[in-house]
């Protein structure tokens, strides 16, 4: 049998959840043995020009999502993943629910943008605009299930190694995570 | 005619970015743009919380040094309440953002940097990662994956969790350590130092025999900023501010790094969501400053514990005024942080005030501003609040760390660019360097699975009028 392949990006989030997947810490050696990983947790490229070929987020059978969706990068990036991979899991509350990144929600784009940018700048005041690498805020943070079909929720800021080693090695094992108490945590 | 080479996605820095080259028409490279691409906002969000709720908050902010905003952030809080925290929680703060500093540390060296130094800049693509680090030497992977963990597991044994631990607290910190764990503190300390060691000796021979690496990345004249006590020793968590030049002349020092903003300006620009901080008395952009493991190593005159004492000796021979200039050095600075930081758990593990003394104290809104301080595992982290009297943030303004080093990171870009890209010539090996530049000053990224398998990276060259010119994909 070959090696299932795994997948994980970044959206608008802190890292904590790849951290977290970090402290699997010798499980890591153990998961090498059965996975290969495909992606850079950063693949948040933006297609510069329509090339078909171009295909550098490769088929997988598990994509881990953590972040929520922020930017017009995120909404390409995921449509992407969705298309090549088997199972989609938000990953984290911010994947979950928006979590902290939706606070953003209370203000609109631009008061953000000008607080940190003008209000709060010393030089050369203005909003970054180079639109050839600046990707666009959206209107309203939402959470990836939002943007695509999500096949498991794991919940968590971040959720524990633990969970994530259930869950990886039920899908490993072919089986379905199946949740319980133990699993869940909330903040 | 001007072209334009996008690198993208940076890979393993901790945020999301790009980098554009721009080749004159002999394809040697004219500038090059380091462009962060990713807000959040938490400057204007955080408005209308309460000062006690940021250290949750600003935690948030990143996953690989929560433990720092989660201090600085209870810093700005006692600065607002006015108070002085008790000596039980100063050397419990300093023992968690040790702890972070230890698994953030060795994340960054041994998770992430590791494979381009094992197993080459040039090596494939598809194979530079910690994984074809376990494959091709198992004993040095696993013991930087037990190095993090040992800092990550002190940070839970406090905080009860390992990342984003609702610990620190305006007026101190909720828990004090349990005394069933400091001897299993103890126990794993020496393996901790032996594998500190074995990266430390490593890094030696490699610049040994490295000499153009060293030379061509990042290498050039700056200032430094960062904490130190009141004697010129190290400390990452309650000291003042103090900045030298390149030559090791004291420019400014005793500083209350609290009125960091009489400074420190921030430059916003078109192409970046990372602003550029600058030192003001200089002005923008020549008041470049860097900040992080090098700056605080060269800024200082000990490190106050004997191994990482011995190491800095070491280390500021490398230059005649013993000033290092190269940021490939951070590498080495890191290393040397996490021995000062492991002599530092020993000693504090086994003082009795952690044990037995008031970790907390309480207290309203004193004053109507706060600033707190403290070094992030990347330099210099400024939490600054504005409260009305019932304690409501009313602005916000953060300085993170790895923002300090926004100019000395697009200067070292453009020093590698030009030093490896000829007549437009580009290939892979080439922009990894590139990437790797930005990584030595941290390239505290979101996970292994970047090092894992392949790194997509698409570089366009667009001509001056934006026309594509030339499509490179590197899988």
């Amino acid at each position: 049998m070959g090696k299932i392949r795994i997948g994980t990006v970044w959206l608008g989030g802190c890292s904590g959840c790849h951290m977290s997947f970090l402290d699997l810490d010798e499980r890591l050696l153990e998961l090498a043995q059965y996975a290969e990983f495909m992606s850079s947790p950063i693949t948040d490229w933006k297609l510069h020009t329509p090339i078909k070929e171009y295909q550098d987020y490769p088929e997988v059978d598990i994509t881990l999502v953590e972040g929520a969706v922020v930017n017009t990068d995120n909404v390409e990036v995921l449509k992407i993943v969705r298309e090549r991979s088997k199972l989609v899991i938000a990953f984290g509350d911010c994947a979950v629910s928006g979590n902290v990144p939706a606070y953003r929600n209370l203000f609109g784009v631009d008061d953000v943008l000008n607080a940190v940018y003008l209000e709060k700048a010393s030089y050369n005041q203005q909003v970054p605009s180079d639109k050839t690498v600046i990707p666009k805020l959206l209107n309203k943070v939402v959470p990836i299930s939002h943007v695509v079909k999500v096949d498991y929720f794991i919940t968590g800021c971040p959720p524990s190694a633990d969970t994530i080693w259930y869950t990886i090695k039920c899908l490993l094992e072919g089986r379905q995570p199946k949740f319980t108490e133990e699993h869940y945590r909330y903040g | 005619m001007v072209k334009r080479i996008i690198v993208d996605p940076v890979t393993r820095i901790e945020g999301h970015a790009k980098i554009s080259i721009y080749l004159d028409d002999n394809g040697n490279v004219e500038d090059v743009h380091f462009h962060v691409t990713e807000v959040r906002g938490f400057e204007k969000f955080c408005e209308g919380r309460l000062y006690t709720e940021m250290p949750g908050i600003t935690q948030r902010i990143c996953g690989i040094c929560p433990v720092s905003h989660l201090l600085a952030s209870a810093r700005a809080g006692d600065d607002i309440m006015g108070i002085e925290v008790p000596e039980a929680a100063k050397l419990l703060r300093y023992l968690m953002n040790s702890a972070q500093f230890v698994q953030s540390h060795a994340l960054s060296f041994f998770h992430l940097s590791s494979p381009d130094l094992l197993l080459g800049f040039d090596s494939d693509p598809a194979k530079r990662n910690i994984f074809g680090v376990i494959e091709k030497f198992p004993d040095l992977a696993k013991r930087g994956i037990r190095l993090r963990k040992f800092g990550q597991d002190i940070i839970e044994m406090l905080g009860g969790k390992k990342i984003h631990p609702a610990w620190a607290v305006p007026g101190g910190v909720r828990e004090p350590l349990s005394e069933d764990k400091k001897q299993v503190i103890l126990d794993q300390i020496p393996e901790a130092k032996e594998t500190t060691r074995i990266g430390i000796e490593f890094f030696k021979s490699y610049i040994d025999k490295n000499k153009d690496t060293v030379e061509n990345f990042g290498n050039f004249s700056s200032y430094f900023v960062g904490l130190v006590n009141e004697d010129g020793s190290y400390n990452h968590h309650d000291g003042l501010l103090r900045v030298i030049d390149a030559n090791g002349n004291v420019i400014l020092d005793k500083i209350d790094p609290r009125k960091y903003y009489e400074y420190i300006g921030e430059a916003s620009s078109e192409y970046s969501y990372l602003k550029f901080p600058y030192l003001k008395s200089v002005g923008y952009p020549g008041g470049m400053y860097r900040v992080g493991p090098l700056a605080r190593l060269n800024i200082v005159n000990r490190m106050g514990t004997p191994l990482a004492d011995k190491e800095l000796k070491e280390f500021k021979s490398l230059s005649p005024n013993g000033v290092v200039l190269s940021s490939f050095m951070y590498h080495y600075a890191r290393l040397i942080e996490i021995l000062h930081c492991l002599e530092k758990i020993e000693e504090i593990v086994q003082n009795p005030v952690i044990y037995k003394g008031k970790y907390r104290v309480y207290g309203g809104v004193n004053k109507e501003v706060g600033v707190g301080v403290s070094e992030a595992p990347r330099g210099t982290l400024f939490h600054h609040y504005w409260v009305d009297e019932n304690g409501i943030l009313q602005k916000v303004n953060l300085i993170i760390a790895t923002g300090h080093n926004n100019l000395a990171m697009n200067k070292t870009v453009l020093q590698i660019a030009k030093a490896y890209i000829k007549n437009g010539d580009v290939k892979e090996g080439m922009l990894n360097r590139i990437e790797a530049g930005i990584r030595c000053f941290d390239p505290c990224l979101s996970c292994s699975t970047h090092a894992i398998g392949q790194m997509p990276m698409k570089v366009e060259i667009f001509d001056s009028r934006k026309n594509l010119v030339k499509t490179i994909i590197r899988d």
